[in-house]
């Protein structure tokens, strides 16, 4: 008996010790909350976690790039309100002919004290580049001479048999130092928004140290902007506080920012409200629905658009929607306004072209009749097409909202047409994108797309141009390669604009996918912020924002 | 008792193998590339995805992958995720908190729900007890996420009596709110196995014994009838802390805790299974240990239980 007893207790003060030691550590405060004197107060920021490495080229989603923005400062920067380009490390980016460009810098460091050179720049872009450093965003560096010979391409496609050849060269010959504030860039061909280009993170220079230890640089990024690294916290935040010594002409006026890791939308909803959180850029839909958030938020919210699209794609090499006349008919079935006050309370506006408004070279209108509601004209299309249905929609499920929208999408064709219409969800974007990948899509599905750098030139050549990267549906039309390629070759940006202008309007004749919103964003923010920006790529303007404490 | 102790826990060998591999087939099989979502509404470079496959294996087969996983794991290498963050360290940050919101949601369902469970068990068909039954079953209606969202709602945002989420290293207090909705549906449990339990032995032959000896009725319920009701409902805590650690992830969604279901959570959208596995590896010992410690704790109620 007495022995069990002792047996017992031990059992149990064992698991008691057990998570004795699991509960240590806590306490602490959140920071973000606690204010100090105006200037130096730390702001929090609604984030996501970071899918990979701190690394600017191989960043390209909103968690980590949010940080990386902070972090550093490019060749070019853009303004928060209407992101036209000025330049920010560049002293001048010059070039008579749109495809050689000489480059000179600022006198500018990184954090750490060091000099940004032209090699920080020109080693930065290699190693981007260079394919066996398998970065995310090499495809940027694809316009510059040399890049065949570092990211050799496979020579039967992804799917074949045969293996990517081993580069042949380690740097890209389009790529030349002149001294350490000059550097010389070569492109393959012309291309006359290339200086636009390079306020995109992937451009971004790298200190030496990066070069000489990756992985330290990951734990603790060291770039040139006007914040620097404190510390993260892997699933909670991330830390960075402004660098004094900034260099830039336009200084932040918050002491630093809180970067903080949310688990849901919601759940970051629910802190803004209550003053927990000082800045979200997206609220969830639950806040949409009758516009709760303007009640929740009131003074302290906005509703704007952004460079980003929102549009249904054709499966083009599908022989059922491959006739121009069936996908002009469904865009034309489509009752973009009404779908938007059901779905959205009215906060998204339809879309009448492919190119987002907030761009230089913007033209209202482009669609035409082909992106106005007109059923009659639809039905006519579709007879004439011989296409008799029925119609499925398709679209990841994960992503908030697209349930709603595309099964009142499929209400509305076949209210428009009499055609049946349906809504397939696929559960997840992983899922999702799988099949698009690998061409096997059967039916029109979603497809979005938010500005790498802003111009016109973005939203067309990714994602029409024949082989593109973007280019889910196969779209192909020489006419359109045609008249992109001589807005690439186009001596400066003005001058391009007209034939950007009128490719998209052909694109919209051919119809190979169906604008339907201009992307919207509401934002909130805390009562203590008195300048909250949302800026054109939908992230806080860091440098504008300002606390009134 | 010892080899009994030691029996139990070589047992743990063959189990854990087997629910890691599980796992880890499991995660393999959703539909959908790890890869294809990573570049947003455009494909990856072929390099990155070559260099990513290669570095977690991806194009071997799921045997080889699996056991590559666990000689590493032996070694207490937990891997990287595909953000290159050691999985032990995100492990390790999360860890802590998850416990506390597990104990804390443990402790407000034991507490409340025996004491309204011998409550109403030792005095049932009352007004107390038909209260207690229409709320229990309330809460078992209900699904964790309503009260979760309906909680910090009014609470939370029109309130203000607690913070809407908690913050990222968080104090007890803050962790009430969540660990009551975490606990809220065991608690009802709880007290109907107990008012059951109660009722139940009420009527046994030994407690009549100890009435008729003249033993005074707090000793007759404090000792004999509690302890011998206590039984089933020691089982049900018991396991149900294994639970409450895994099963937090709606809990945490809502209130933001940085914890165990957060991680899992997000690792399985992902699809890393190396995440996945790991915070698995342990919520099976961690189950496995409860599991025993209700097995002794039995022994100890009822010395009639003997476990050798």
């Amino acid at each position: 008996m007495r022995s069990r007893r002792v047996a017992a207790s031990l059992a149990v003060g064992v698991s008691v010790a057990l998570f004795a030691s699991a509960c240590g550590g806590g306490g602490g405060d959140s920071a973000g909350g606690a204010g100090g004197d105006g200037a130096a107060t730390t702001i929090s920021v609604y984030s996501t976690e970071p899918e990979n490495p701190l690394v600017p080229s191989n960043t390209n989603e909103v968690g980590g790039g949010r940080v990386i923005d902070a972090l550093f400062s490019y060749l070019v920067g853009y303004e928060a309100e209407d992101a036209a380009p000025y330049n920010d490390v560049a002293e001048s980016i010059e070039t008579t002919d749109s495809q050689n460009y000489t480059i000179t810098l600022k006198d500018w460091t990184f954090h750490d004290g060091t000099p940004v050179t032209s090699s920080s720049f020109v080693d930065a872009w290699n190693f981007a580049a260079y394919g066996p450093n398998a970065q995310q965003n090499s495809s940027f560096f694809s316009q510059i001479q040399g890049f065949a010979d570092v990211n050799p391409t496979d020579p039967d496609g992804e799917s074949g048999p045969a293996e990517a050849p081993a580069p042949a060269a380690e740097t890209m010959s389009g790529l030349q130092v002149v001294d350490d504030k000059t550097f010389t860039v070569a492109l393959t061909a012309p291309f006359s928004v290339f200086p636009t280009t390079l306020g995109y993170s992937a451009f971004a220079p790298l200190p030496e140290s990066f070069f000489t230890d990756q992985a330290a640089f990951e734990a603790a990024p060291i770039g040139n902007g006007p914040f620097r690294y404190v510390d993260r916290q892997p699933g909670a935040n991330i830390t960075v506080e402004t660098w004094a010594d900034f260099p830039g002409e336009r200084k932040p006026q918050v002491g630093g920012v809180e970067f903080r890791s949310y688990a849901s939308p919601e759940a970051g909803y629910a802190d803004l409200v209550a003053g927990n959180l000082d800045y979200m850029e997206q609220l969830p839909p639950s806040a949409l629905v009758g516009r709760l958030f303007e009640q929740d938020l009131a003074g302290r919210n906005s509703n704007t658009t952004y460079l980003g699209m929102n549009t249904i794609a054709f499966p083009i090499y599908d022989p059922k929607y491959a006739d121009p006349r069936v996908r002009v008919a469904l865009s034309m079935a489509i009752d973009r306004q009404a779908v938007s006050d059901q779905v959205y309370d009215g906060l998204r506006d339809p879309a009448a072209g492919i190119v987002p408004p907030g761009l230089d070279g913007y033209v209202d209108g482009q669609c035409g009749e082909n992106c106005t509601y007109n059923p009659d004209r639809a039905k006519q299309l579709l007879a004439e097409a011989g296409f008799t249905g029925p119609i499925e929609l398709t679209s990841n499920a994960d992503g908030a909202g697209n349930q709603e929208v595309f099964q009142a999408f499929c209400i509305s064709i076949t209210n428009a047409t009499g055609l049946e219409c349906n809504f397939v969800p696929v559960p997840t974007f992983a899922e999702f994108r799988t099949t698009i990948n690998a061409r096997e899509a059967t039916t029109p599905f979603r497809t979005g797309w938010s500005a790498d750098y802003p111009s016109i030139e973005n939203f067309l050549n990714p994602l029409y141009r024949t082989g593109a990267s973007a280019n889910d549906g196969e779209y192909s039309n020489p006419q359109v390669d045609a008249l992109l390629a001589q807005g690439d070759a186009a001596p400066s940006p003005d001058a391009a604009f007209g034939f950007y202008q009128e490719a998209e309007r052909l694109i919209l004749q051919d119809m190979p996918t169906i604008p339907t919103f201009y992307s919207n964003t509401q934002a909130g923010w805390s009562p203590r912020m008195s300048t909250a920006t949302t800026n054109q790529f939908r992230e806080l303007d860091l440098i504008t924002a300002a606390v009134s404490e | 008792m010892g080899r009994y102790v030691l029996r139990r826990l070589l047992q743990l060998v063959p189990v854990f193998i087997g629910t890691t591999f599980l796992i880890y087939v499991l995660v393999w099989a959703i539909p959908g590339d790890p890869f294809a979502a990573k570049c947003g509404d455009r494909p990856c470079p072929p390099a990155y995805i070559a260099e990513m496959r290669e570095k977690f294996n991806l194009d071997d087969n799921i045997f080889s992958q699996y056991f590559q996983y666990l000689g590493n794991l032996v070694t207490g290498d937990f891997g990287e995720t595909f953000s290159g963050l050691q999985v032990s360290d995100l492990i390790a940050d999360a860890y802590p908190t998850t416990i506390r919101l597990a104990v804390l949601a443990l402790l407000i369902e034991a507490v409340i729900g025996l004491t309204a469970g011998v409550f109403t068990g030792l005095r049932g068909g009352g007004f107390v007890d038909n209260l207690v039954l229409v709320s229990t079953l309330f809460l078992i209606a209900v699904p964790v996420f309503v009260t979760g969202f309906v909680i910090q709602t009014f609470l939370g945002l029109r309130w203000g009596i607690i913070s809407p989420t908690v913050s990222i290293d968080p104090t007890w207090g803050e962790l009430i709110a969540p660990a009551f909705v975490l606990g809220s549906l065991s608690m009802a449990y709880v007290t109907r196995l107990m008012r059951t339990s109660i009722a139940e032995n009420q009527r046994a032959d030994y407690v009549r014994t100890a009435v008729a000896k003249g033993l005074a009725p707090r000793r007759v319920v404090g000792v004999h009838l509690l302890r011998n009701s206590a039984i089933p409902v020691i089982t049900f805590l018991g396991t149900d802390l294994g639970a409450l650690m895994g099963g937090a992830i709606v809990t945490e969604g809502i209130f933001n805790i940085r914890g165990i279901g957060g991680l899992v959570f997000r690792a399985i959208v992902t699809k890393e299974g190396i995440t996945v596995t790991g915070v698995v590896v342990l919520l099976v010992i961690v189950y496995l240990l409860m599991n025993l410690l209700v097995d002794v704790l039995y022994a100890v109620l009822d010395p009639r239980i003997r476990l050798d």
